[in-house]
């Protein structure tokens, strides 16, 4: 579905070189949810942008569904992390999910069942015709989800989306994402810097280094698929699974060099 | 409350006005009471003369304002967007701003003489600035996030330009068309004052050269009023198209 080959990014400007992505290989599969976690600083959102078709890469490539990405490509949505400044103030809530779905070229009637559709399925079934602003934080992020979901992706990139709500309501939106991953059967590649974020929502973890980013391991989430807060995250295999990423986010944080790369294989029980 | 106070102030300095000429502490000559500025101003009101000139000094500044915010905007929109033109053009557009519209008179005069062209090119020159330096900030203004958003949602540059430009600059826009709405109206009434080109400026300088100071000073009064009125409704207009903005919808319950 999504093959990220060989992808190198540096940042020139004013006499300074920043290498953000190195050498960076990645593949997910058709319908899967893969986190992408790593120390702060790293080049996670670089490398989600050059997914995304917003950056372009130094060298290697990356490839939708066989296609060379060398702009955004039509079936895929990106969740931003600054929901505030990602939606348009001067547009309604209904008219912000409809805007990428007119440029789409879809029909009215069509572009209404969209917007409804996707407003219902994140809960938002009756703002429609607020505005942005007059929402909070989090029905803000869930509008910005709304609107992804209308556009009927393929792929969803989503860009630490919910770094700037409070605890108790990106709890409801991990359950949201997850739900919307599981009914809808779309990709979806999360970069969060959260790692009980990144092991309770994915089927896999895909731990970078710190800057220039390579991929240190990735870890399948060998975690029942219906999961709750309540429960999976008191599990023990849950506190083994990111005992296990947070020692590898540590260690990549003083540079010590990764035991086994793309192992695939979680850690024994 | 504020309302009340203001029409207080308003009736003391009227009042003012006219006690000052009637204790004899200025000539009345020169200064007439308000009583007197208002009779002749109700006598101007009567006077189909006054009316044309006041429709000669509106079409100058309507057209000239029209014409100075529409290649104000495109010209805006184009050094923005076209890539490397506004470092080309900062320095150009900083030397030309600052030339007062005034000085140009005597060139207006040679070209078009002391007709209504005259007048438009001295209101254009003034008002066109205004409005393109707010646009330059308005655009300079858009929020990368918001941009990205749209890039990634397949949006062209025409579609961004109409759908994530020009609504983060019309705030910018509305401010630049306020200000060039004043100004376009002191420069329509100096032009005709100073080249004689037809309406109340041209009026005003008949009414002095005549004598006739307690018109004079009803038709400075006129443009007072003319001034305020362009500021009321460039302020209405603002509040109107921008509801969504800060500065307009105040504080919010979340």
């Amino acid at each position: 579905m999504l093959d990220v080959r060989g992808l190198r990014k540096v940042y020139e400007g004013s006499g300074r070189r920043v290498e953000a992505v190195r050498d960076l290989s990645l593949t997910v599969e058709a319908g899967e949810l893969v986190c992408l976690v790593g120390p702060s600083g790293c080049g996670k959102t670089t490398l989600l942008k050059c997914v995304g078709g917003l950056l372009t890469a130094t060298a290697g490539e990356v490839l939708l569904e066989g296609r060379r990405v060398t702009g955004p490509p039509p079936g895929m949505a990106f969740v931003f992390q600054e929901y505030g400044r990602s939606l348009f103030p001067w547009l309604r809530v209904g008219a912000n999910v409809e805007l990428p779905l007119k440029q789409k070229g879809l029909a009215g009637a069509r572009r209404r069942e969209l917007v409804a559709d996707a407003l219902e399925s994140v809960g938002l079934a009756d703002a429609a015709g607020a505005y942005p602003w007059q929402l909070s934080g989090g029905m803000q992020q869930r509008v910005a989800i709304a609107r992804a979901l209308a556009y009927e992706p393929r792929v969803l990139l989503m860009d630490e989306p919910f770094a700037a709500v409070d605890a108790q309501t990106r709890a409801d939106l991990e359950d949201l994402v997850r739900g919307l991953w599981r009914e809808r059967g779309m990709t979806i590649l999360f970069v969060t810097h959260d790692i009980d974020e990144a092991v309770y929502l994915g089927e896999r973890v895909v731990v970078l280094s710190a800057s220039p980013t390579v991929v240190r391991e990735q870890l399948k989430v060998d975690l029942p698929a219906s999961r709750d807060q309540l429960h999976t995250r008191v599990a023990p295999r849950f506190a083994e699974l990111r005992t296990h990423v947070y020692e590898q986010i540590q260690a990549a944080k003083r540079g010590a060099p990764a035991r086994v790369t793309a192992s695939d294989r979680p850690p024994p029980h | 409350m504020n309302a009340a106070l203001g029409a207080a102030g308003l009736a003391a300095f009227l009042a003012l006005g006219e006690a000052v000429p009637r204790l004899g502490l200025v000539k009345e000559a020169y200064f007439p009471p308000t009583s007197r500025i208002a009779v002749a101003l109700g006598d101007e009101v009567r006077d189909g003369a006054f009316w044309s000139a006041l429709g000669d000094t509106l079409t100058g500044w309507a057209l000239g304002l029209v014409i100075a915010v529409a290649a104000g905007i495109t010209a805006g929109v184009v050094v923005s967007v076209v890539p490397y033109l506004r470092a080309a053009t900062a320095s150009t557009i900083e030397f030309l701003r600052p030339i007062p519209s005034v000085a140009l008179i005597p060139l207006a005069v040679l070209l078009h003489g002391t007709g209504l062209r005259s007048v438009l090119l001295l209101v254009v020159y003034a008002a066109f600035w205004q409005v393109l330096v707010q646009t330059l900030y308005g655009i300079q203004d858009v929020d990368p996030v918001a941009d990205e958003t749209a890039r990634s949602y397949g949006l062209g540059t025409w579609a961004r330009i109409r759908h994530v430009l020009w609504p983060t600059a019309l705030p910018y826009v509305m401010t630049g068309v306020r200000l060039a709405a004043s100004v376009a109206l002191i420069l329509a009434v100096t032009a005709e004052l100073v080249i004689g080109a037809p309406g109340l400026g041209a009026r005003i300088a008949v009414a002095q050269t005549s004598q006739a100071v307690p018109e004079m000073y009803a038709l400075i009064v006129v443009t007072g009023l003319l001034g305020l009125l362009v500021n009321v409704g460039a302020r209405t207009v603002e509040r109107r198209a921008l509801a969504w903005h800060q500065s307009v919808r105040g504080e919010v319950a979340v």
